[in-house]
């Protein structure tokens, strides 16, 4: 089941390159057949999951190279099903969107595409630290194509940054897996999970570990490839940038650093509080000042992310479950909005603030909607956001009074940006020509947002089912989080 | 994990409907639709049905539906408070469905019905449904309507869950949700940049009340460990089992009710425009007129005074958190009554006038004369939404003219509209036998039997801001009915308003007259007891009868004499405002500015914020990140690579990982 979602869009793309070539729309709806296809299977491993199960389910486990101590294995928890389930409906949509806007080399970018939600989905199942590697690295090449072949001008400069902030943290990041894996001697990971390791070697690992998770959420100060990255990104990079990759460090972080190196990430946790609360108020406040559309959205997923991982490292079941949730929230409310500026940037070909104005004049329903996203990126009770935010805020709150206290300044500054932004570009008279020629959202477009819509309410009135979801397995991560496991070497030894 | 949820009402019954089974339970079981729940309801559907079809289905069907909402919700909130509040019923507790479960953490939607929320379900639903009726004449040239109905009724409904919400994160939603129609409603006419900023700010200061009111939610569930009313109440109640200083690292300890209810109290000073977080008050008056009797008047502005008068077995246990409630009041009270002097714009004198009562609703509550409070509150809504709406009329015959300076003589134009604003002053300015005269005086009456010295400062406060109340408001009305009129074309044209805006008019002034006599059982022995328990010696209410009989006079002699300035100079010599303003110029500009407080943020924040703001984009991340970090790094790649005669050098990395996977597939097939 779990191969079948990893690889179905693999295959797919493959199919694609096989039949798609010159023929866009054959590529277009064969790519959405099989995001759609993926969709359809990743909802039958939620229904089959069963959450009063801490660990990882569906296990599938096969060794592929002794000698290297490798093996396929995968599986997923409570933590990892949420991000499967986000990955295979957005892609569905960020086809959707791509519909008419992309143009040129159709059939690669389909391709690219369902390769990215191959590699993607890949990471969320992977149990073997080597495949989850691969996997990691794999998902940037798509990526990377999708901005440098179809972004916007400087596409050049924001794939270059963007792969240079990558590769310090993948060097690390390799280094830290080979050393953790070497050391406890397997690589997989729920074994690494109970695996003993001395204090100063996870000091270190914590640290590559942290370096190459920081870039991906990303924190402050390695955040300045997000901005650009966006900027230049197409409307369905945007959407899977913001609401896909960005969740992979904070996964990473949930994955490996807090489980397998408890005792770091005990020790860490003030420095994350420290950052978190720096990008916060920081890219809050340069969010402000923002004239770029897309810049300004960018920044405040530097600001959100920021509450995603103090509610992370507050270790506890609120903090934890807030955190998860408001990845998923993230991922929902600001891809809505990367497709929301989609929609005007196909009509008018611009994401400067000041050249809008006044479209809820020539657009009422798109005024709503984006009303809506607005609301939920604040965090307005009855909305996602507000359940995520809240339930960080209070995992904080219970782990450190200040921390809460500061990051609590970001929801008025984050208010403020979010107004400001939704002012100058839907309210006021219409100054520019262009918007008074503007047409209504279609009713393509509206499909795009219906399932996003449904979610930011679902989750905003009735979470339950998504916190049930995650609920024993974060249990259980709050559980390994508080484990010590500085015994020596010894203890090494003994899973020899 | 332990779901201990307490057990979702299980009477079972008529009209069930489970949509989808998780694991077991329902995800949406309204077992039963209780007719409690319909109150709340009833208003959303209206909100939905306009909001969603009102294009398709037209002004007149979207209005009709959501003033049926509002009216089956009023005249099911009327058997409720007859039940509960003039019956003697017990409170009503009925748990809807569960919200937030997260470990330990468990929070639902419920409703809880005492005197208390009866009481507000009458105010927030009678001035509702006359502010729906009155909006169909109002708006009636506006291309907008089924927009703006669809919002009263979301704002009907958000009022309805804060009111009816039985623990802390309900009324949080409600209180964010009023937040939400009030920026909607305060920049309904969106084309106007005026409108538009006003709503920003709105929603902004608010946020800033709510940051406070969000860490007070925190630290009531750290120190209780949930968030339901009645068992935080309990906890508290019961001294002892809760710790009473909370230990902060570097400040030390802090006594816990004290903190808590000053954090809410934060959040409390935001929603009712207290002094320091007021700012958006006057500026929300861009909105449509009934907004402004409806949200900025009669209900939203109020929410701060029924939290006060909720959390008050909380706010019992902190004498400190209470002295702070009554200054935070009485300077509000007095503040915003020397700014409504010089107003010209006709809304910001009555908005003015709104801050200024809420401030003695505040000191009312300060002095543990919650119940006091809670009957200002309701006379306030009626006359304060007459007033309002009257205004409404009077914009309405001036053809959207607000500026007083351009009125005058109106009275002869409209006679029933000046008959009607006459009884609303008088019951605004505590005129004997009408409304304000006994909640007003039963507050003043309280601040003095307190024989606190914070409790003296505000009756001192307090009855100097009667007299200016009664000077604003007659000259209010001298300005605009009396004298003669500035413009003669617009004199001309002036016309009473329809009838469907003088119904709602005359049931307003229905109430302004008897409000006072039907709800002075409230201030009596023992009525709000169960909701609002005092604590032994806070009795500054139940010796209010007592106080001497100046006291009792004074509000009276205060009344004269605002009157008495008024006449002399707005109607005897009309010259002596300009020549006071001219003589006493710096004081005048002070008051006319409203004290400098808008100046004074946007010095302090704003502007800051956007330098700040700059400085760290252009400077923080292109200067220094970008520049001695990635771009610094970039640099020294490029000519290394030039050295080595790769320019590609930087991709080195993936052909080295193409190729890892390339020979991983190899070994793979052939080992």
């Amino acid at each position: 089941m779990l191969s079948l979602v990893t690889f179905l869009p693999l295959i797919g793309a493959l199919v694609i390159f096989l039949i798609g070539r010159n023929r866009d729309n054959v590529a277009r709806y064969a790519a959405l057949t099989v995001s759609l296809l993926t969709l359809v299977v990743s909802l039958q491993i939620y229904a089959g999951f069963d959450t009063s199960i801490a660990g990882f389910q569906m296990v599938e486990s096969k060794t592929w190279l002794p000698a290297l101590g490798l093996s396929y294995a995968m599986g997923v928890d409570g933590i990892s099903l949420p991000f499967i389930l986000l990955t295979a409906l957005l892609t569905p949509l960020c086809i959707l969107s791509s519909w008419k806007s992309i143009n040129k080399r159709v059939m690669e970018f389909m391709m690219a595409f369902l390769a990215l939600e191959s590699f993607v989905i890949g990471v969320f199942c992977a149990l073997d630290f080597i495949l989850f590697y691969i996997l990691w690295e794999a998902m940037l090449i798509p990526m990377f194509l999708i901005i440098g072949v179809w972004g916007g001008p400087r596409r050049v400069y924001a794939a270059l940054k963007f792969f240079l902030y990558t590769l310090a943290g993948s060097v690390l990041m390799l280094i830290a897996v080979l050393a953790i894996g070497l050391k406890a001697g397997t690589f997989s990971i729920p074994e690494l999970m109970d695996a003993q390791f001395g204090y100063q070697f996870q000091i270190w690992a914590f640290l590559a570990f942290f370096i190459a998770f920081a870039v991906k959420v990303p924190m402050w100060p390695v955040h300045t490839w997000l901005p650009d990255a966006h900027v230049e990104a197409p409307t369905a990079g945007s959407v899977i940038l913001a609401g896909i990759l960005l969740k992979m460090g904070a996964y990473g972080f949930i994955r490996f650093s807090i489980p397998i190196l408890p005792d770091a990430a005990r020790f860490f946790a003030p420095m994350v509080f420290t950052l978190s609360v720096v990008a916060i108020i920081y890219t809050a406040l340069v969010a402000l000042m923002q004239k770029d559309l897309k810049k300004l959205i960018a920044y405040s997923s530097v600001s959100h992310m920021g509450f995603v991982t103090i509610g992370l490292f507050a270790l506890n079941q609120q903090g934890l479950e807030g955190g998860i949730l408001q990845m998923v929230n993230h991922g929902i409310v600001s891809g809505a909005l990367f497709l929301l500026v989609g929609v005007i940037y196909d009509r008018m070909h611009t994401r400067e603030i000041a050249k809008f104005g006044g479209i809820a004049l020539r657009m009422p329903i798109y005024a709503v909607i984006f009303m809506l996203f607005t609301m939920a990126s604040v965090g307005l009770p009855g909305t996602n956001g507000f359940v995520g935010e809240f339930l960080i805020l209070l995992g904080a709150f219970l782990a450190n009074k200040y921390v809460a206290l500061f990051a609590a300044t970001g929801v008025v500054i984050g208010a403020a940006y979010m107004l400001w932004m939704f002012k100058k570009v839907l309210f006021g008279e219409i100054h520019n020509e262009d918007v008074k020629a503007l047409k209504e959202i279609t009713a393509r477009e509206v499909v795009l947002f219906v399932p996003l819509i449904v979610l930011v309410f679902w989750i905003g009135f009735y979470p339950a089912p998504f916190l049930e979801m995650m609920s024993a397995s974060v249990g259980n991560l709050v559980e390994q989080s508080q484990v010590v496991k500085t015994i020596g070497t010894a203890a090494v030894a003994a899973v020899h | 994990m332990a779901l201990s949820s307490p057990s979702v009402c299980q009477q079972g019954g008529i009209g069930a409907f489970w949509l989808i089974k998780h694991n077991g339970e329902p995800l949406f079981g309204f077992r039963e639709m209780s007719k409690n729940l319909l109150i709340i309801l009833l208003p959303l559907m209206g909100s939905l049905i306009a909001g969603l079809f009102g294009r398709k289905i037209g002004n007149r069907l979207s209005q009709l539906v959501t003033i049926t909402g509002v009216l089956l919700s009023l005249l099911l909130s009327i058997l409720a408070f007859m039940d509960i509040a003039v019956g003697d019923a017990p409170a009503i507790h009925e748990p809807i469905f569960k919200w937030i479960v997260s470990g330990d953490f468990y929070v639902q939607f419920g409703i809880l019905l005492d005197r208390l929320t009866a009481t507000m379900l009458i105010v927030v639903m009678g001035v509702s449904s006359m502010v729906h009726i009155y909006s169909i004449g109002y708006m009636h040239e506006d291309p907008d309507q089924p927009r703006f109905f669809s919002y009263l009724s979301f704002f009907t409904f958000a009022m309805l869950m804060l009111v009816t919400g039985d623990n802390f994160l309900q009324l949080f939603f409600g209180w964010e949700g009023v937040g939400l129609a009030s920026y909607l409603l305060i920049g309904f006419w969106f084309k106007k940049q005026s409108a538009c900023n006003a709503a920003m700010k709105a929603f902004l200061v608010n946020r800033v009340g709510d940051f406070g009111f969000a860490l007070g939610i925190f630290v009531i569930y750290l120190i209780f460990g949930t968030l339901d009313y009645a068992e935080v109440f309990k906890a508290a109640h019961a001294i002892g089992s809760y710790p009473g200083v909370v230990d902060f690292p570097f400040v030390g300890e802090v006594s816990t009710m004290t903190l808590i209810c000053l954090l809410l109290f934060m959040g409390a000073m935001g929603k009712s425009a207290q002094l320091g977080l007021h700012t958006w008050l006057p500026d929300a008056m861009e909105g449509p007129t009934p907004v402004s009797a409806l949200i900025h008047a009669a209900t939203m502005v109020t929410a701060g005074v029924f939290l006060v008068c909720r959390a008050s077995p909380l706010f019992e246990l902190s004498d400190t958190a209470l002295a702070v409630v009554t200054i935070f009041g009485a300077a509000t009270a007095f503040f915003a009554a020397t700014v409504g002097m010089v107003q010209n714009d006709i809304k910001r004198v009555i908005a003015y006038s709104t801050c200024s009562q809420l401030g003695y609703m505040f000191f009312g509550a300060g002095v543990s004369a919650y119940a006091a409070s809670m009957f200002h509150l309701m006379t306030h809504a009626f006359f304060k939404a007459l007033l309002f709406l009257c205004a409404g009329a009077v914009i309405y015959a001036m053809h959207h003219e607000q500026d007083m300076r351009k009125m005058g003589g109106l009275f002869k134009k409209i006679p029933i509209t000046y008959a009607l604003m006459m009884i609303g002053t008088l019951a605004l300015t505590g005129f004997p036998f009408l409304a304000g005269f006994f909640s007003k005086d039963a507050i003043l009456e309280s601040a003095y039997a307190a024989h606190t010295t914070v409790g003296t400062i505000a009756f001192t406060l307090g009855i100097l801001a009667a007299a200016m109340t009664t000077f604003y408001s007659f000259r209010l009305v001298f300005m605009t009915f009396h004298g003669k009129p500035e413009s003669q074309k617009a004199w001309d044209h002036a016309h009473e308003a329809p009838f469907s805006m003088r119904f709602p008019l005359f049931v307003l002034a229905v109430g302004a007259v008897i409000a006072g006599y039907v709800g002075l059982p409230m201030i009596g022995e023992g009525w709000f007891k169960e909701a609002i328990p005092l604590m032994p010696g806070h009795d500054a209410l139940a010796h209010a009868h007592h106080v001497p009989l100046w006291v009792k006079v004074l509000p009276f002699g205060m009344f004269l004499l605002g009157l008495a300035l008024a006449w002399l100079m707005y109607v005897k010599s009309t010259g002596i405002p300009k020549q006071l303003a001219a003589r006493f110029n710096g004081t005048y500009n002070f008051l006319l500015n409203a004290w400098y407080f808008d100046k004074l943020y946007e010095r302090m924040f704003i502007n800051p914020a956007k330098v700040i703001g700059k400085g760290l984009w252009k400077t923080g991340d292109e200067t220094i990140i970008d520049g001695y970090g990635v771009n610094g790094v970039a640099a020294t790649a490029k000519r290394i690579a030039k050295k080595f005669g790769a320019i590609q050098t930087g991709f080195v990395y993936h052909y080295a990982f193409a190729m890892l996977i390339g020979v991983l597939v190899l070994v793979t097939f052939y080992s």
